[in-house]
């Protein structure tokens, strides 16, 4: 098991060199340095820029150097001191904005995954073994309504329901007075007040598809000669069921969820957009846009490192289970 | 019926038995493609999903015939209509034909909204290829004729079937011509990825070994991280004064380089599995190359399923860009695909005043969950043999 761990982890290295390479093409992709449009915001405001305190800047980030140690001092800087440059839009360092929202992406996406399972886990072992009766064909239904209904469009539904029925905004992750607040008892509570419509936009999805793959998977296994061989000894139908059929049929849903993570990050970003919430997504988009590269570039590297990460839990989790996996090879 | 085959079917004086057994004959001399056919034919879903594919891509091709209005033209006297109600009775009762009433703005006496009221003494009269305000098909083929229209300009009196945007522009037409943009963006993207994954999935699957390990590690790599950071990312980076074209094709790149994964998956399988038919093993051993191998007698015996997993691929490509254009990062207005339609939606007045905003993303959900259907029936008919 540790020799498995060592490899995933060695296996793991490589790709976060790959995703950092990334997040730092993508702060260099727009056209000229962040350093003139940074002198260009402070001359636009009236401040005069000091030359000491730019050469100061240029140096820190190298900016005078070729791109490998422009590199060098972004990711040094990073892994040494947790300094992920400064965001200018803000003011501020990126690690002071960025990790509240990351860690607000992070839990909805893993509260989506288990309400999803929660739901889709005993609705598609019920529609494998209930073939074609009404509620089969009902789940089908709104599984296909489920899955052709982007989660964004979903969201902004909700949003219009319940303002024109019911006359509230809920969009907002905190009610208004807790926005600005630092963090407290009081606030987590506002916070899960609020929390389930997103978790429940996104889970409508990520359900969907899990109903469609299990019900299909199981289907395949139940037709198999070792049910057969439990039925005909009279193993009571549902043990049989939830203790074979169904734990072969739900296997490759624990070698994907570093997938369905990486498509929940994903879906997230756009919900909160939507929503507009204070979670990575909205932030990401205004780097974006106002070419505050170093805290959107951030962003990427830290939103892939941390799925690339849950990836790697869950393979070890998955490897726990099932003892195939950790002594292939 | 004197065919060939005929000498060998028992003769029967049953009839029913007869065409049984002329159906079965029929099943083993049809070539594969009908056989394709014959399967399909059984899946309705699929059939109607085709049905409803054909008229949106038709729409599409043809979307300056179709809208009955050109998307730029508006009226401010129509900002966010509603739907026009089309009537067959006149308020007398007498039967009309289609026609809508005139509408005229007032404002809500208690809320001071402004509202639409019918006005029964105008009436407009909806006519097939009526003619209308003139454009050019394809930018070639000048033309004024519309597939339907009513007799006035759109200054004077319009007919907004799917209701008005902010603007007074009419949403029917703008959702017509943002099919030509939306619906094409996914089978250009999926042609691009269709390039990528073959090609990797390909020699992937054909060479096994090293490489194969390093192109699935690859793709491992792309699954894991979250797209749509990634794909926000990198068309940001498109620059802004570029012409639409060249965004589209911007975007359909950015699209393809993460959505080739699936697709290569697919082929990799696929090749693995046939690499290891006696039909492989005789071509090689009768001295023919390997290009040849593959491109005659692997690539036809999976091209089915090649392009059931094609159609499967199409919604997410257009998914991700009416997002990447929702959030204002893809395509940018004056471009209009359904994306761009729905950043009206993100205002929430507009929403709550005018619902049919939403409209542009019903068109999206059908033509995703239409593709879903036509590439599960093809996906089935694509092994007419299996059971």
């Amino acid at each position: 098991m540790l020799q498995y761990i060592a490899r995933r982890v060695m296996l793991m290295i490589p790709t976060l060199f790959v995703i950092s390479l990334i997040s730092f093409a993508i702060i260099q992709l727009p056209p000229g340095d962040f350093l003139s449009s940074y002198v260009a915001q402070l001359r636009s405001e009236g401040d005069a820029i000091d030359a000491a305190q730019l050469a100061a800047l240029e140096e820190q980030y190298g900016l005078n150097q070729p791109v490998y140690v422009q590199y060098w001092k972004w990711i040094g800087g990073i892994l040494l001191r947790g300094d992920m440059g400064r965001s200018f839009e803000w003011g501020k360092p990126v690690s002071e904005l960025i990790w509240d929202r990351i860690g607000i992406t992070m839990l909805i996406s893993l509260l989506t995954i288990l309400l999803s399972w929660a739901i889709a886990i005993p609705a598609g072992v019920y529609a494998a073994t209930h073939q074609y009766s009404i509620p089969d064909y009902l789940m089908s239904l709104i599984s296909f309504l489920g899955l052709g209904t982007p989660s964004f469009m979903v969201a902004l539904i909700a949003l219009w329901v319940g303002l024109a029925f019911f006359g509230v905004n809920i969009s907002g992750l905190f009610s208004e007075q807790y926005i600005d607040a630092p963090w407290s008892v009081k606030k987590v509570l506002d916070m899960l007040s609020r929390i389930w419509l997103p978790v429940v936009v996104l889970a409508i999805d990520n359900t969907a598809s899990i109903i469609r793959t299990l019900r299909a998977n199981l289907l395949d296994e139940l037709n198999k000669p070792y049910v057969e061989t439990a039925r005909a000894k009279g193993v009571r139908e549902t043990v049989l069921i939830w203790k074979y059929p169904v734990r072969v049929a739900l296997n490759p849903f624990f070698s994907t969820v570093g997938w369905t993570l990486a498509a929940l990050v994903s879906g997230e970003t756009l919900v909160s957009v939507v929503l507009s919430y204070q979670t990575s997504g909205p932030l990401l988009l205004r780097a974006l846009t106002s070419q505050d590269m170093y805290l959107a570039g951030s962003f990427i590297l830290l939103l892939s490192t941390l799925t690339v990460v849950g990836t790697l839990i869950s393979d070890i989790l998955l490897a726990w289970v099932d003892p195939r996996i950790r002594l292939e090879e | 019926m004197a065919t060939e085959g005929s000498i060998e079917r028992p003769r029967a004086d049953d009839a029913g038995l007869s065409t049984e057994s002329a159906r079965v004959e029929q099943i083993y001399v049809a070539p594969q493609w009908k056989l394709m056919w014959w399967k399909f034919r059984k899946h309705r879903l699929a059939m109607v999903s085709g049905v409803v594919l054909i008229v949106f891509y038709l729409a599409a091709i043809f979307c300056e015939f179709v809208a009955p209005y050109d998307p730029e033209s508006f009226s401010t006297r129509y900002t966010l209509a509603p739907p026009s109600r089309i009537h067959f009775f006149d308020s007398e009762g007498n039967f009309r034909g289609p026609f809508i009433y005139g509408i005229k703005r007032e404002r809500d006496p208690a809320t001071l909204r402004p509202i639409f009221v019918e006005d029964i003494s105008a009436i407009h009269p909806i006519r097939l290829f009526s003619p209308g305000q003139p454009y050019k098909l394809w930018g070639m083929l000048e033309s004024n004729l519309h597939l339907f229209g009513i007799d006035a300009p759109i200054e004077e009196h319009g007919f907004f079937l799917l209701g008005a945007d902010r603007l007074g522009r009419d949403l029917f037409s703008r959702i017509v011509y943002g099919a030509r943009i939306s619906l094409s963006i996914g089978l250009v993207g999926v042609f691009l990825s269709l390039i990528f994954g073959i090609v990797l999935g390909g020699i992937s699957g054909y060479y096994g070994g090293v490489i194969d390990n390093i192109i699935q590690r690859v793709i491992e790599f792309i699954r894991s991280i979250p797209a749509i950071p990634l794909w926000m990312g990198l068309s940001a980076a498109l620059p802004a004064d570029w012409p639409v074209v060249w965004i589209y094709f911007g975007i359909t790149v950015i699209l393809s380089l993460i959505g080739w994964t699936g697709l290569a998956r697919v082929v990799r399988g696929r090749f693995l599995a046939l690499r290891e038919e006696d039909f492989v093993l005789a071509a090689r051993l009768i001295g023919s190359s390997e290009m040849r191998i593959i491109l005659r007698h692997m690539v036809p015996s999976f091209l089915s399923y090649i392009i059931a997993t094609l159609t499967l691929a199409v919604p997410g490509m257009i998914l991700a860009e009416t997002g990447l254009s929702f959030i204002g990062l893809g395509l940018r207005a004056p471009a209009i695909s359904w994306g761009v339609l729905l950043q009206e939606a993100q205002n929430l007045r507009s929403v709550a005043l005018a619902p049919w905003v939403l409209l542009p993303g019903a068109a999206v959900v059908i033509s995703i969950l239409s593709f879903n259907f036509l590439g599960d029936g093809l996906r089935d008919a694509a092994d007419p043999y299996a059971r």
